[in-house]
């Protein structure tokens, strides 16, 4: 096919690319600039965000990042509280996700019949899909009210007297607040996280597992001896992607976490995360005033948060892909 | 294996290795089943409660009137219309940039620097938090006009949805085989045209795809129009004014003390919850039917 045909077709595509020299320039032209628009728009979000929240910087210094003021009417305004808030819902939101996720994750590759994996992974993959609003409203009016007419007074039953234990459970029960967050945001990263996983455990080759089985593994055996130390790079990409995610998240956290400005120990004080705080005193803070820079200063420290870990969890999930093509 | 040596080795040890490890894999498997089941259990609760809560509120004026003070028989006809321009808006802006882009990274960049940049960027706006996106948009385009918009809002749903076709474009456009390219070059079409004419046709379903995802997780955002285009009560078409729209209706009724606004919130959540999971159900069997 080729020797005969080139050498015509080569000169019909010199002629035709001469008649329609303009397009193929115009059109790459026009995908490079999208191409480089998606950049500016990053840019220009880390910009707007910076440059926003200076006044806040400038009027508080780095005490503003150890502050745990909140007070419109004094005008003092601090990150501490709302970061805490942040990483603590996060980190409560990741304990409860990790073995969920790995749970499912694993029934999916190894333990579930074919039928049922497909069907059962299209179900988490639509937990997913539900829109953050009714992951508030279901976690507001399903889970706060057991957590806390059951779970924290039978926390406090068991551990209030346990010392050092008893910090974690002290407040009084309103259902809302740290433990709460955290156990909407493992429901809402969790789809996401079991993800990763099924993709990274079948992405191991077959005969690495079937090589255990053939020495007489368990499925136990195979995934945690095989699968898991073969697959890390991913799974913990997916984790940390993960927690990106459940750091930004506002609206389910905005309906649960109770919104005070406090840091504690307690698992069942009502706090506040960054998103949420935004959320709920934006509509309540003039253009040009202190309180909005504060806002944006926070917007700017959850973006520099997220970024950060989602920049980790490409490496990793970059370097887990580059593993599963060479092997 | 495992009970052949212990057969032929009868010690009392390696028997109760054995046992210990089927106990171990036994308990593996059991929380793996426990886990599995819970996480179906929460969407099916999700699902039941807002069944539960919204169906009753499913009448012909949710769909007729707009929204109106408690106790006035409002509807959510306003929010629903708002709700469907602004994204469908969102996604008439998004969808050139976003398949332009993956176009862009699927046939020209590859590899190079830029567009591991364009890639890497991408990625972060699809997870970045969404309320910064929406902080933005007020800060570029409601403060400095002064007035809340419909199309403010838009603008924020786009910047969410691009990352979404960035991603499945240029994923499908990878799948195109090279020989169908090649063959469009014999034919004498230049490069632009055998994108555009041949691959973009053959990814024609893949990137449909991306865009009906692109959809549904916009239509169900709140925090990007909290302060962008903040919601209106009345009915109103103008992109230029606050516009209403389902999420932030639902977030306004749910926080309150009245009875049918709470209603209205129910059904709102039941109606956005429908159309997104139809959508991504859609989308997930269409994908699986390509496949085989």
């Amino acid at each position: 096919m080729d020797g005969t045909s080139q050498q015509p077709a080569q000169t019909m595509v010199k002629q035709r690319h001469q008649s329609t020299m303009t397009g193929d320039p115009l059109f790459k032209g026009l995908v490079l600039t999208t191409g480089i628009g998606v950049l500016l728009v990053l840019g220009a979000i880390i910009t707007v965000m910076a440059v926003g929240g200076i006044p806040a910087f400038k009027a508080f210094g780095p005490g503003f990042l150890f502050s745990a003021a909140w007070n419109p009417v004094s005008q003092h305004f601090g990150a501490a509280a709302p970061v805490f808030g942040t990483l603590a819902s996060s980190a409560i939101g990741l304990i409860i996700a990790i073995p969920l996720s790995f749970g499912t994750a694993f029934w999916l590759t190894a333990l579930a019949p074919p039928a049922l994996s497909s069907v059962i992974g299209m179900a988490v993959q639509l937990l997913a899909a539900v829109p953050s609003i009714i992951f508030g409203m279901w976690g507001f009016f399903v889970l706060v009210p057991p957590m806390a007419h059951y779970v924290q007074p039978t926390a406090r039953h068991l551990f209030g007297h346990v010392p050092g234990l008893s910090a974690l459970v002290s407040g009084a029960p309103f259902g809302t607040g740290l433990l709460t967050a955290g156990l909407i945001l493992a429901i809402m990263i969790m789809p996401s996280i079991t993800a990763v996983m099924r993709d990274v455990f079948v992405s191991m080759p077959t005969v690495l597992r079937e090589s255990a089985y053939g020495l007489g593994a368990t499925r136990w055996e195979v995934m945690r001896q095989v699968v898991l130390p073969w697959s890390r790079h991913g799974v913990v990409g997916g984790i940390v992607l993960g927690m990106g995610r459940a750091m930004g998240e506002t609206m389910a956290v905005t309906f649960v976490i109770g919104d005070s400005n406090h840091i504690g120990w307690s698992l069942f004080a009502p706090s506040n995360t960054i998103a949420s705080l935004i959320a709920l005193e934006f509509p309540e803070s003039p253009a040009g005033s202190l309180k909005l820079a504060s806002l944006m200063a926070l917007g700017a420290i959850l973006m520099a948060i997220s970024f950060i870990t989602l920049w980790c969890s490409r490496v990793l999930l970059v370097r887990s892909e580059s593993q599963a093509g060479k092997r | 294996m495992n009970s052949q040596t212990a057969t032929r080795t009868p010690s009392s040890r390696s028997r109760s290795l054995a046992a210990q490890r089927k106990m171990m894999d036994r308990f593996a498997t059991v929380l793996s089943w426990c886990a599995t089941f819970l996480v179906v259990f929460v969407l099916g609760s999700i699902l039941w409660t807002l069944l539960k809560n919204g169906l009753p509120g499913l009448t012909a004026a949710l769909f007729t009137r707009s929204m109106g003070a408690p106790g006035q028989g409002g509807g959510l006809a306003n929010a629903i219309v708002g709700s469907l321009l602004q994204t469908g808006l969102a996604i008439l802006l998004g969808a050139p940039a976003g398949l332009m882009t993956g176009i862009y990274l699927a046939e020209y960049g590859s590899t190079s620097r830029l567009a591991r940049a364009v890639r890497f960027v991408s990625d972060m706006l699809l997870s970045a938090p969404s309320i910064l996106i929406g902080l933005f948009i007020y800060m570029v385009l409601v403060a400095p006009l002064g007035h809340f918009s419909g199309f403010a809002g838009a603008v924020a749903l786009a910047i969410l949805a691009m990352p979404i076709m960035v991603r499945t474009t240029e994923d499908m456009l990878r799948l195109v085989p090279v020989a169908m390219r090649e063959a469009g070059i014999a034919l004498g079409a230049p490069k632009w045209r055998v994108i555009l004419f041949i691959c973009v046709r053959a990814a024609r379903g893949g990137i449909l795809t991306g865009v009906l995802l692109a959809i549904a997780r916009v239509a169900g955002e709140t925090a990007p129009l909290l302060f962008t285009s903040l919601g209106n009560s009345e009915w109103s078409l103008d992109m230029r004014r606050p516009m209403a729209s389902l999420p932030v209706a639902i977030y306004q009724y749910a926080g309150s003390a009245y009875q049918d606004w709470m209603q209205q919130a129910w059904t709102g959540a039941l109606l956005v919850t429908l159309g997104v999971l139809i959508i991504n159900i859609v989308v997930r069997v269409g994908i699986r039917a390509g496949r085989t």
